[in-house]
């Protein structure tokens, strides 16, 4: 508690951890690249230097802010340092701007033009180093890494997987793997949170944009794509809308103005899930076998309970993600003679917040019938600059709907977009009557919110179904410790790799304000939830015509879940 | 694959200390005593073995000179070139020991193991530059000559 003096202007502060965060929260936004909320205090990047009333200089992020505090930040000495900084910074560093893919979302360009660095008087000596292609989600190019640390504090806090860290020292430090191995080599579970974080472009996801366009150009190919529930909170971001805001009806018409033929929603699968593997979770209960039942939507976690916990990995779901799920029944509706009369190449893109999505499409049981199920993957970023290479004014556009017969899911679908969210849509479907206070109730159950770790316990058929919901590999990894130590059991375990879930993905775009968007595309979501009349996933009408349809019929094990 | 002699050692190693980040480098140091440099695939299984990233150890290993993930040779030849040894020309006796011994910047030790050339920061005897130690024998007062000769006398040796 106390008052700080910024700049002439007296500022109360509470409980602020830092002097920076009191300063943003004054309005003024001054310039960091290793400072992230989330993420430890790391203290390299010194942009957020201030000046006191004795003409002290001292990082902002690392300092407790105390009452009677007087600073400066922006005085001539703290914007010649800065500049400096950053002339530095660019002096080593790959500076092929127009054709790099963060740019134009890049924090150090953004930090250099506001700083108006127009001039590096230094000649870069670093030798070029080669680019590691090797994962199927993220792209590494060292020559762009300025040592922010950023990747690495979030692969080691937020995931707790450590496959990036700092090696050598001095001017011959690099940010890399063990050994400097290939991601693909080490235990990159994919995820894309060190993307996020990226201050340049040394981690960007690996594009799938350029096969998309080719299939959508190729007459004899017939592209249907599906839309995760995470995407449609986000994707208007990019284009002036408010973060949070449903655009899944803008994205809809955009993707069919850019020549896609079918618009799905990947909730109509998240539905198909819950059917799934709510009966598969009350087999597992009934026989008592192989509990906690573990989720198998987040492929991420998937590869992490390898990775980490291979004793585990009989607890994971069998069922496909909702991903794998509508890219397999998509191929087999398609394969049918009647609905492919033009002879067509059925092309399957799903358009996901995720990165490791990419993984999963490539694993061995992500194909049916030796096809492969998800012919691309793109992320809600790529879907942004496919939507600016085409050239079309999103905010503006007409609202259209999804495509029939898998254009349309419940609002247990759509919340699988959030942390509890699969928790929630399993609970409802538990749920036997049709009184909205019992929605109310699983609402208020504890599923809801951002802690990183929740449990809850409710009743079913006179037991106790305890159920726990982590985000964060981290947190995952604290729980699984506890289930593996003994220390706790549940029936039910629920994780999703990123942070607050998949509307906080690795394929989200990412903003340069420094602004939190998690608390809005949580409530985009749970008001497109309120808004839907379908709340569960059993009602919805387009699970009868699934189950009773001659084509998936006698194919439903074969689509719907993963057989190693 | 190293030999599984190799990890047995390094469990024996491990077992001297805490099962713990705070023992990665007693850790490493002890197995670079042993083998005269630290074999990558025995980082990897002590990271493991005291719960810490691959990643991590790797960070550290790499972080400090004194450790190498090469076979060292028989002779360590460190040559110093800190402030007082680079001015009394140290980098002259460095490549006339390259030269002599096939050397070069990036290939640090001989074909046939029996040396190894590398650079120090100070060996702290700033009175005797320029200075070189060999294992741990210091010579002072170096000249490109003298290295020269001395080469000839330790393969000399070595051969008797």
């Amino acid at each position: 508690m106390g008052t700080i003096t910024i700049n002439g202007r007296q500022v109360e502060f509470t409980n602020e951890k830092n002097v920076l965060t009191i300063i943003r929260k004054a309005g003024i936004d001054i310039p960091t690249l290793c400072y992230q909320p989330e993420l430890s205090t790391f203290g390299a990047c010194r942009l957020c230097t201030v000046e006191d009333d004795r003409g002290r200089f001292f990082a902002s992020c690392s300092e407790e802010p105390r009452d009677g505090m007087v600073i400066y930040t922006n005085t001539e000495k703290l914007r010649s340092y800065r500049k400096l900084i950053v002339e530095l910074l660019l002096a080593s560093h790959d500076r092929d701007c127009t054709t790099c893919e963060k740019s134009g979302h890049c924090p150090l360009q953004n930090v250099a033009q506001r700083l108006g660095v127009n001039t590096v008087r230094f000649e870069n000596y670093k030798e070029p180093q080669p680019i590691d292609d090797s994962s199927y989600a993220i792209i590494r190019n060292p020559n762009k890494c300025i040592l922010c640390g950023n990747c690495v504090r979030a692969c080691n806090e937020l995931q707790s997987v450590g496959a990036l860290d700092f090696a050598f020292r001095g001017s011959e430090a690099t940010v890399s793997p063990a050994f400097d191995k290939k991601l693909a080599a080490t235990k990159c579970v994919s995820c894309g949170q060190c993307r996020v974080v990226c201050d340049t472009g040394a981690l960007t996801i690996r594009s799938h944009t350029d096969k998309v366009w080719a299939a959508i150009n190729d007459p004899n190919t017939r592209v249907v794509c599906q839309i995760a529930p995470a995407v449609r909170v986000a994707v208007g971001e990019a284009f002036g809308l408010p973060a949070g805001q449903n655009s899944l009806y803008k994205l809809v018409a955009a993707l069919h103005a850019m020549g896609f033929n079918r618009v799905f929603d990947t909730t109509y699968t998240a539905d198909l899930t819950i059917m799934e593997e709510s009966a598969e979770f009350l087999g597992r209960v009934s026989r008592g076998q192989k509990l906690p039942l573990l989720t198998s939507c987040c492929p991420a976690w998937v590869k992490f309970v390898d990775n980490e916990y291979p004793e585990f990995k009989q607890n994971v779901s069998t069922c496909r993600s909702p991903q794998g799920m509508f890219s397999a029944v998509l191929k087999e509706y398609y394969r049918s003679p009647e609905h492919n009369k033009s002879n067509k190449k059925t092309f399957v893109v799903s358009i996901m917040p995720c990165t490791a999505k990419k993984m999963e499409a490539e694993r061995p049981n992500s194909y049916t019938y030796g096809e492969k199920d998800t012919d691309a993957v793109l992320t809600t970023t790529e879907l942004v600059q496919m939507i600016k290479q085409f050239g079309l004014d999103f905010a503006n556009l007409p609202e259209e709907s999804c495509d029939m017969p898998f254009g349309m899911g419940s609002g247990g679908g759509v919340i699988f977009g959030v942390t509890g969210g699969v928790t929630e849509a399993v609970l409802r479907r538990l749920v036997q009557d049709h009184n909205p206070k019992s929605l109310e109730a699983v609402a208020a159950s504890g599923v809801r919110g951002n802690e990183g770790i929740k449990e809850i316990t409710v009743p079913y058929n006179g037991m106790d179904v305890k159920i726990c919901v982590a985000s964060g590999l981290a947190n995952a990894r604290k729980v699984m410790d506890a289930v593996k130590s003994g220390e706790k059991e549940y029936h039910l375990i629920e994780v999703m790799a990123c942070p607050g879930g998949c509307v906080m993905g690795g394929g989200q775009p990412t903003r340069l304000d420094h602004k939190s968007v998690v608390n809005e595309r949580d409530e985009g979501i749970y008001r497109t939830d309120r808004k839907m009349v379908l709340k569960k996933s059993h009602e919805n009408p387009l699970m009868d015509f699934f189950y009773q349809n001659e084509i998936f019929k006698h194919k439903i094990h074969d689509l719907l879940h993963n057989h190693e | 694959m190293l030999d599984e002699s190799y990890y047995r050692k390094t469990d024996e190693i491990i077992a001297r200390y805490v099962r713990d980040a705070r023992s990665l480098i007693p850790i490493m140091q002890d197995i670079q005593a042993e083998y005269r440099y630290l074999p990558g695939e025995l980082l990897t299984y002590v990271a493991e073995q005291i719960g810490i990233t691959e990643a991590k150890a790797y960070s550290v290993a790499t972080f400090y000179e004194n450790f190498s993930f090469e076979a060292k040779g028989k002779y360590i030849i460190k040559v110093c070139d800190g402030t007082a040894c680079h001015v009394k020309k140290s980098i002259p006796v460095l490549q006339a020991l390259n030269k002599k011994l096939g050397l070069s910047g990036k290939k640090h030790t001989t074909d046939d193991m029996l040396f190894t050339v590398e650079t120090v920061s100070c060996l702290g005897a700033c009175g005797l530059a320029p200075t070189m130690m060999v294992n741990e024998d210091v010579y002072p007062r170096m000249t490109p000559e003298a290295a020269e000769a001395l080469i000839d006398q330790l393969k000399g040796g070595a051969d008797a």
